[in-house]
């Protein structure tokens, strides 16, 4: 059993200089998963070379997930063979993955908040290990240096960025020296300089021979740093490629069959009629770890979209809480909609005045996890399908149905609950709920997170219709592409400041990329300068 | 009130806090893993009816120790198999166990309600019990009471210095990541759930062997409550935990003070005064928000699968 013979390999790696008698490090045979009802994996095989950087590319609910959870031991695979340089072996937990030497970053992070980050790696290590390792610390700190990774072992998770804790994340796959690591959409979360640094800790790895596995719906990054790709489509591979010889395009091709047709760009407009001010707002966080919101100011004009890029945690939450009316502790003239004061009105009043919110958590409060996607519906629509209190359920039915049908949700039904669907089909219904309401403004947070090419093709085309018939939309996103695709004027948040708004056609990626590090603190001479260091 | 009576009092209040650091103890280590286990009492109460009985019918104290002990775990074992293997509510099944602990031991214990067995004689520490003031109070009481001092420094020196605790907070915190990783995350809670059920019987035992060295029906009058709310309160901190036990035990004594100082309030009021009493502290010391959130294991109360990954 442990010599693989040459034939099972399908993937050929033709660009790599590797000696022909040594094994790959990891091949799959036939990887069969399944669910009550889905086929997750289908008779997967492909096999990984020594220093590879592999992508594993496919939309929402192709079985990317599942794959990889299966080679890292967190689901047992129904089928199949997994071979370890040259031996079969059997992953039970995700112990003996790391035993192996197969690490792997999550999407969403598994660090503990509550604990130091030398305790966070301490607790990845086995006893063994940790006795191999004289001082943890200092280890932490020469790893850190060396991949230039920076990061500080004695600080609190809780106190860190999303890019310090994937650091850290890596930190703790590196001081176990894996042989191969796995990244579950890694820069999704990340600043364009941030992801730069990634991908040269990432070249520096592969070319000291470790094997990765890069999950990413940015197609573009897997060109620039992959050398050879899987792509799954409903639980089978259905190709292979070398990205270096692909483009984007090709690639998002490949990944939903002939269907895509990925759209280069589309027309920015310039609206007139300003119809939401955001005047001077300052509010301290009401939570603690939170961002203090600072003197910002904007408009939002009717047909256009404005994009506010930054990275996670500087802020937007907050700011979308104060436009949304969940966080109504801001006073009355600091948020105006139609000239109309609203900055301590309650959600439900601005949502009657025409507001429409999509929050960046889908599940517990974009829609409620126990209810149907009719009642979600209803929570939002109660004024067309309540007359004299009594709820019209049958309106509401058929118009959830069509509303499935036209976002091209996938569940069972409108009386599917709301938890039972995936991340991107749950947000393709919400999007739909939202802009089904035709609201005036549109506050929007990350719109296509998570979601594949198809999906998020078809959630632009709805914001750009919306915007056509002249609403306000307001976009707050990590994903500067996305923002520079969609967005008809562009600023940032860092720390709680807001950039200046610039019309997407006179800036660009890095000056924007600059923005969202801080550089405009100091260039707009507010009193804080050390938030730009 | 002249000096002797103060120690004697201070004396009193540990004596009468030692249960409830007991249950305490072991409460925090089972919610530090995640699980909130509400059957504190049923377990306290079924730990005191057999460890008594067990030294009434073999005559040997040790021996109803170790058979509190021994119950304890069984019924601690009966909860964290429901709640971790059949993923039962942990609410639901910690009120169940209380009421079945409650009922069974009274039905066990009906034929030796009023009887009396041996207690622990006092062991007083040389030298150390000479220490003006603090030795009357700290060291001459019974084995079990210097049991507890050692068992609290155990369990905050486990708790927070060791990987053992390390593992213990990663689960309570988040059971996936701490799967994730490889941590037996079933595993780490059954120890937990049982290593409560062992101090809330060493509780129970406590109660009917030394404390009043007999059995009564319902004799924890709602020490396994307290000691969750005291859990809670002293945002699983092992010294806020003693503290507020002896205040506890303070406020009992008081209120029997009171009384004989021949206050003119009714001593069902005053009876109130050592639930009160800690409740209302514990919620003073409490009053940061901010830290109480850093400390709080984040999935109290939420049960863990490790066949369904988010």
């Amino acid at each position: 059993m442990s010599q693989v013979s040459r034939d099972v390999i399908v993937i050929e790696t033709p660009n790599l200089t590797r000696k022909e008698s040594a094994p790959p490090r990891l091949t799959l045979k036939n990887i069969t998963k399944e669910y009550p009802g889905c086929l997750a994996n289908d008779n997967i095989s492909m096999s990984l070379e020594n220093g590879e950087i592999h992508a594993l590319l496919g939309e929402n609910g192709a079985g990317k997930s599942t794959l990889v959870k299966a080679i890292y031991g967190v689901v047992a695979p129904n089928a199949g063979e997994l071979i370890w340089e040259g031996s079969s072996v059997k992953i039970s937990n995700p112990a003996n993955a790391r035993d192996l030497g197969i690490g792997m970053v999550f999407q969403h992070f598994s660090l503990f908040e509550t604990l130091s980050v030398s305790q966070n790696i301490e607790l990845c290590l086995s006893k063994e290990q940790l006795a191999s390792i004289p001082d943890l610390s200092q280890r932490i700190s020469q790893l850190s240096e060396q991949y230039g990774l920076n990061v500080d072992p004695d600080k609190y998770v809780h106190s860190l960025s999303i890019g310090e804790r994937q650091r850290v994340e890596i930190m703790r796959c590196l001081v176990q020296s894996v042989k191969l690591l796995i990244l579950d959409e890694p820069t999704s979360v990340l600043t364009p300089q941030e992801v730069a640094g990634l991908f040269v800790v990432l070249k520096q790895l592969s070319k000291e021979g470790c094997s990765i596995l890069f999950i990413s719906h940015k197609l573009h990054e897997v060109t620039e740093i992959c050398q050879s790709a899987t792509i799954l489509r409903a639980g089978k591979v259905v190709d292979t490629c070398n990205p270096k010889e692909e483009t984007p395009a090709s690639l998002a091709k490949m990944m939903v069959g002939d269907l895509a047709e990925q759209d280069a760009g589309y027309t920015k407009k310039t609206g007139d009629k300003v119809c939401l001010e955001v005047i001077n707002l300052s509010l301290s966080s009401a939570q603690p770890f939170g961002t203090q919101l600072k003197n910002i100011q904007f408009d939002l004009v009717a047909g256009e979209i404005l994009g506010i890029a930054g990275v996670a945690g500087n802020g937007q939450e907050e700011l979308m809480s104060a436009i949304s009316g969940e966080d109504s502790r801001a006073a009355p003239d600091m948020i105006k909609l139609n000239q109309v004061p609203i900055g301590d009105l309650g959600a439900g009043k601005r949502r009657q005045l025409g507001m429409a919110y999509v929050p960046e958590e889908r599940l517990g409060r974009g829609a409620v996890p126990d209810m149907s996607l009719s009642e979600n519906t209803l929570l939002t629509h109660s004024k067309g399908f309540i007359h004299k209190g009594i709820v019209d359920w049958k309106g509401l039915k058929s118009y959830t149905s069509q509303l499935i049908d036209s976002f091209k949700v996938k569940c069972h039904g409108e009386f599917s609950e709301a938890q039972s669907l995936s991340g991107g089909n749950l947000q393709k219904f919400i999007m739909g709920r939202e802009i089904g309401q035709s609201p005036k403004v549109l506050i929007c947070a990350h719109p296509t997170w998570g979601v594949d090419v198809g999906a998020a093709l078809a959630i632009h085309q709805a914001l750009l219709k919306l915007r056509d018939e002249g609403a306000a939309i307001l976009l707050v996103s990590e994903d500067i592409d996305e923002l520079f695709l969609l967005a008809d004027r562009m600023a940032a948040v860092c720390d709680g400041f807001l950039s200046p708004v610039i019309r997407c056609e006179d800036t660009n990626i890095d000056q924007i990329g600059q923005w969202m590090a801080g550089t405009f603190i100091s260039e707009t001479d507010t009193p804080s300068k050390e938030a730009s260091a | 009130m002249d000096i002797d009576f103060i120690t004697q009092i201070l004396f009193a209040a540990i004596k009468t806090g030692t249960p409830l650091l007991f249950i305490a103890l072991g409460e925090v280590i089972c919610e530090k893993s995640g699980v909130l286990n509400l059957g504190q009492e049923g377990m306290m109460l079924m730990g005191a009816v057999v460890g008594f009985l067990a030294a009434y019918t073999t005559g040997s104290a040790g021996l109803g120790i170790f058979g509190a002990i021994f119950m304890g775990m069984i019924m601690s074992l009966i909860f964290a198999f429901l709640v971790l293997h059949l993923g039962a509510n942990q609410v639901a099944t910690g009120l169940a166990l209380t009421i079945f602990g409650t009922g069974l031991s009274a039905f066990v214990g009906a034929d030796v309600v009023g009887q009396t067995v041996q207690g622990f004689q006092p062991i007083i520490i040389p030298l150390l019990s000479d220490i003006p003031l603090l030795g009357k109070i700290l060291f001459t009481h019974d084995l079990l009471v210097y049991v507890s001092f050692a068992m609290a420094g155990s369990v905050a020196y486990v708790a927070n210095r060791t990987r053992t605790g390390l593992v213990l907070k990663a689960v309570g915190e988040n059971p996936h990541a701490a799967n994730a990783i490889g941590i037996k995350v079933l595993r780490v809670r059954y120890c937990a759930i049982m290593f409560g059920g062992a101090m809330a019987g060493l509780s129970g035992a406590y109660m009917s062997l030394v404390y009043t060295p007999m059995w009564i029906e319902n004799m924890s009058s709602g020490r396994g409550w307290i000691a969750l709310a005291l859990v809670v309160f002293a945002s699983w901190r092992i010294g806020n935990i003693m503290l507020g036990a002896y205040l506890f035990g303070l406020a009992s004594i008081m209120h029997l003070v009171l009384q004989g100082m021949g206050w003119s309030i009714s001593p069902n009021l005053l009876a109130m005064l050592p639930y009160v009493a800690t409740v209302l502290v514990m919620v003073i010391i409490s009053a940061d928000k901010f830290k109480e959130k850093l400390l709080a294991p984040r999935s109290l109360g939420k049960p863990f699968d490790p066949r369904q990954m988010a």
